[in-house]
């Protein structure tokens, strides 16, 4: 096969299409309107820094619970035999194929002051509660439509360890806590790293979600993004500088996360 | 490994509940008589019938599923011909070509979806500057940077399902094929191309998924005239999704689900027919 011209209609695609916007984006960031060097776009982003530490927290905040409960729920269902085992993947995933926007939706309606929840409630003679608008809701709703992002790449992984790795574990003495400790946990590990990528990047970049389930109050990076490009406060050179420091930051992060990982007990896959 | 205890069943159960009750809530709210939220009025086929007269849900799905098909195909061949273009380059330039494969897919959407927009407008105002200008029509974006956004966050997600197959390739079998006097674009397709196809179709339809499913992107790159189904979706939402929407994906969810429930229950009957193959062919030896 010595054929590697045909790769280069998409090597020309990503000169254009992937390349030039992250360049196009790094020049506005540094640019005023009238084509001028300038830093003032950082400056301006001081008065959001509210924003940032928010939107970091709550997604660490729902990556932390994606894990919490992802992590069991993949252990789970690979342990279990027979059919559950086998739809586990397609369980997992089906309710993706229900529109991400609409799933939010849905919980709008099941959080809402006269709301299923607080309506259920009510019959038991409790709340109503105030559920809906806060920043509680918005890490819901992150929780629940990233989990499956968590669930799926550890699922795969423990699925793979060898039933022979962990007999040879226990055969030489280990009980089920020290087989999960030393053997499970560590082969999962890239399962859980390509786990906490995979929910904290949407839920650190997320507008749709805030503006769905956080009402109009809780700003959160994706929105301040948003409003510069499409919406009331057009600015899209100090939109371009925000977007710019997430995406560093957030490079920053994984980079650190991977490197710490790569670390433990050597595992490769 | 230990079966599960009761305390881990019901885990289980607690999990599923949270992931499918609000896809439930849906489902019976499209059968709704009142178009109020938690109230049950009776049971109704109404918005099922109006769906099919709403012109704007219309013309967005069809957007939705054009720009979806089409992106997934093209796609498609461009993502299998680059992964096999990458595997003949030099080691250097294929870890530089896939490091910049994979921005798209490690890049957050949103970053994607503005730089994009940036471009698209940056391309708009230069070819209705100069171009559009001599030959006088006016370009915006629409659907075709809706489409090119969408091969674009695509084509990574094809190359990373047909990289694996073209690995487990034994690069011989091409070599014996050109011996055999099968060449160029023949021998491709006769010998590696059904090698590898189950990484071409996977990618396909992984490229079909990710494009139905996408808002963020499509919501920069649409520009103002074009709208998705998730666009159109997301702007009702922000007041009040018309129970309409909730029928539509109800019909778009029982489709997806009736053809998860073939494809498993082929699987499956296939698995059964090799096992009894097998069990025959050691009974007899």
């Amino acid at each position: 096969m010595k054929n590697k011209a045909i790769s280069y209609p998409y090597v020309g695609w990503m000169g254009l299409f992937v390349v030039a916007p992250i360049l196009i984006i790094t020049l506005y960031a540094f640019t005023t309107d009238d084509g001028g060097f300038t830093l003032s776009n950082f400056q301006d982003m001081a008065q959001y820094t509210s924003a940032f530490g928010r939107s970091f927290l709550l997604a660490a905040i729902a990556t932390v619970v994606c894990l919490l409960i992802g992590y069991p729920l993949a252990y789970l269902l690979a342990r279990e035999s027979g059919w559950l085992h086998r739809m586990a993947n397609m369980l997992i995933m089906l309710p993706m194929w229900m529109n991400f926007l609409l799933r939010t939706y849905s919980w709008k309606f099941l959080l809402e002051r006269h709301g299923l929840i607080n309506t259920l409630l009510g019959l038991l003679g409790l709340g109503p509660f105030q559920m809906i608008d806060t920043q509680g809701a918005i890490v819901l709703g992150m929780v629940y439509n990233f989990l499956p992002y968590m669930v799926l790449p550890i699922f795969s992984v423990i699925e793979k360890i060898d039933p022979k790795v962990i007999e040879a574990a226990q055969d030489l003495g280990a009980d089920s806590i020290t087989v999960f400790r030393r053997v499970i946990l560590p082969l999962s590990l890239p399962g859980v790293l390509s786990g906490i990528t995979m929910v904290f990047i949407p839920s650190v970049s997320t507008f749709a979600i805030s503006r769905l389930l956080g009402g109009s109050k809780t700003l959160l990076l994706g929105n301040l993004i948003d409003m510069q490009f499409l919406g009331s406060a057009y600015n899209p050179h100090l939109g371009s500088a925000i977007s710019l420091v997430m995406m560093v930051i957030v490079m920053v992060c994984m980079a650190v996360m991977n490197h710490f990982g790569d670390g433990e007990e050597g595992v490769t896959l | 490994m230990k079966k599960n205890g009761i305390l881990g069943r019901f885990f289980l159960l607690l999990c599923f509940l949270f992931l499918y009750a609000p896809i439930l809530v849906l489902v019976v709210f499209s059968f709704n008589a009142s178009k109020s939220k938690a109230v049950w009025a009776g049971f109704t086929l109404d918005w099922y019938v109006e769906l099919f007269h709403n012109d704007m849900i219309l013309n967005a799905l069809w957007v939705t599923l054009a720009v979806s098909a089409l992106a997934a195909f093209l796609s498609t061949i461009m993502g299998t011909a680059a992964a096999i273009g990458f595997r003949n380059l030099k080691r250097r330039s294929r870890n530089v070509f896939m490091t910049i494969n994979n921005i798209p897919l490690t890049n957050a959407d949103i970053i994607t979806g503005v730089s994009m927009m940036l471009l698209f407008l940056f391309g708009v105002a230069a070819f209705n500057g100069s171009l559009g200008q001599l030959l006088g029509v006016k370009w915006n974006m629409g659907f075709v940077t809706l489409l090119i956004a969408h091969i674009t966050f695509d084509v990574p997600n094809v190359i990373l399902s047909v990289m694996p197959k073209l690995r487990q390739l034994d690069p011989n079998i091409y070599e014996a094929a050109q011996d055999l006097g099968d060449h160029g674009f023949h021998a491709f397709r006769s010998v590696i191309l059904p090698e590898i196809m189950p990484g071409v179709v996977n990618g396909l339809i992984i490229a079909f998924t990710l494009s139905i499913d996408d808002f963020v992107i499509s919501y920069f790159t649409a520009g103002a005239q074009t709208q998705t189904l998730s666009m159109v979706i997301y702007s009702m939402a922000k007041k009040r999704v018309s129970p309409e929407i909730n029928a539509l994906s109800t019909l778009l969810f029982a489709a997806v689900v009736i053809l998860m429930v073939i494809v498993n229950l082929r699987q499956a009957s296939q698995e059964r027919r090799r096992k009894m193959q097998q069990a025959a062919l050691t009974a007899h030896s």
